[in-house]
C-alpha cells in the first residue's frame, strides 16, 4: 500500500485529486441537495421550535464543519511544522476560506433561530463567544498568510496562530459541557441519556451532515491545488525575474 | 408544494436563503480562481520553457 506521504509530493497530489475531484463534486452535490430537500420539504415542525426546527440542517452541518476545518488545519499545520510538507501548508491555507464560510453560516442561522425562540439574536454565551472567536481567528489566519510574502514564512506563522485558535476550536465545541451557564442548548445529536432528537429529524440530519463533509473535501482539493498551482507560479516568476 | 412554515417562515427561509448564497459564492469563487491560476500557470511555463 502506498505511503500517506507520497501525497506530499505536490505532483502526486494533483493526479490523485484530479481523478476524484469530479466524484467527490457530484457526491457532494447530490448529498447536500438531498438532506436539505429532505430536511426543509419533508419533516414535521417540532412540538417546541415549530418550522424553525428546519434550521438545524443548515446550522449542525456548518458549525460541525467550522470546527473539524480548523481540526484538519491543526493537523496540516503540524505535519508543516514537523515534516515540512509544503502541500500540508497549502492544504490548511485553502481550508480556512471554506471554514470561515461554515463559521458564518453557523452564526448567521443561530442568530435567525435564536431571535424568536430565546427572543435575541445574539448572546454572550460561552458557544457562541469562543465561536465568534474561531471566526476571528479564521480571519487573523487568512490575513497573516496574505501579508507575508515568503511562502515558508507565512506557513511557519500561520501554523502557530492555527495551534493557538485551536483552544477555541475545542472549546467552542465542549463549552456546552462544562459551563452551563449559556443560553446554547447541548449537543444535537449527544448520545448521552435525556432528551433525543427523533430519528424524523436525525436522518435528513446525517445526510445534511455528509453532504456538508464531502463538500469541504472536495472544496480543500480543488483549492489545494489552485494553492499549488499558485506557489509553483510564484517561484517560476521570481525565478524569470533574477534573470 | 412549499411547506407551512407559519409565524416562523421569515426566520426558516431567510437561514436557507443567506445559507445557500454563501455556498454557492464559495463554491464560484473556489472554481474562477482554480481555473484563473491554472492559466497564468500555463502562460509562465510556456513563457520560461520558450527562455530556456
Amino acid at each position: 500500500m502506498a505511503s500517506i506521504w507520497e501525497y506530499a509530493n505536490p505532483k502526486k497530489f494533483i493526479q490523485t485529486t484530479d481523478r476524484l475531484l469530479p466524484w467527490m463534486s457530484v457526491l457532494a452535490a447530490v448529498t447536500l441537495v438531498v438532506g436539505l430537500i429532505w430536511g426543509f420539504f419533508f419533516t414535521p415542525d417540532d412540538f417546541r421550535q415549530g418550522s424553525t426546527v428546519k434550521i438545524i440542517y443548515l446550522h449542525v452541518p456548518a458549525a460541525l464543519m467550522a470546527i473539524n476545518a480548523w481540526l484538519m488545519m491543526l493537523v496540516a499545520s503540524l505535519v508543516w511544522i514537523i515534516r515540512r510538507h509544503h502541500v500540508s501548508a497549502l492544504a490548511a491555507r485553502a481550508a480556512a476560506p471554506v471554514g470561515a464560510v461554515m463559521t458564518v453560516i453557523a452564526l448567521a442561522t443561530g442568530a435567525i433561530w435564536g431571535q424568536p425562540m430565546w427572543g435575541t439574536w445574539w448572546a454572550w454565551d460561552p458557544r457562541l463567544t469562543s465561536f465568534l472567536i474561531l471566526f476571528l481567528f479564521y480571519l487573523g489566519y487568512m490575513a497573516l498568510w496574505a501579508a507575508i510574502e515568503n511562502d515558508d514564512t507565512a506557513a511557519d506563522l500561520t501554523s502557530v496562530l492555527c495551534l493557538v485558535g485551536s483552544v477555541f476550536a475545542l472549546l467552542s465545541r465542549y463549552a456546552v459541557n462544562f459551563w452551563n451557564q449559556g443560553l446554547h442548548q447541548g449537543a444535537s445529536l449527544s448520545v448521552a441519556p435525556g432528551e433525543r432528537i427523533s430519528m424524523v429529524y436525525k436522518l435528513p440530519l446525517y445526510v445534511s451532515m455528509t453532504g456538508f463533509a464531502l463538500l469541504f473535501i472536495a472544496l480543500v482539493f480543488l483549492r489545494t491545488q489552485t494553492e499549488i498551482r499558485g506557489r509553483r507560479m510564484r517561484a517560476l516568476l521570481a525565478r524569470e525575474r533574477m534573470g | 408544494m412549499m411547506p407551512d412554515l407559519g409565524k416562523y417562515a421569515d426566520a426558516v427561509l431567510s437561514s436557507y436563503a443567506v445559507s445557500i448564497a454563501l455556498l454557492v459564492a464559495l463554491v464560484a469563487f473556489s472554481v474562477i480562481r482554480a481555473r484563473k491560476v491554472r492559466a497564468q500557470l500555463d502562460d509562465v511555463e510556456q513563457r520560461s520553457r520558450r527562455n530556456g
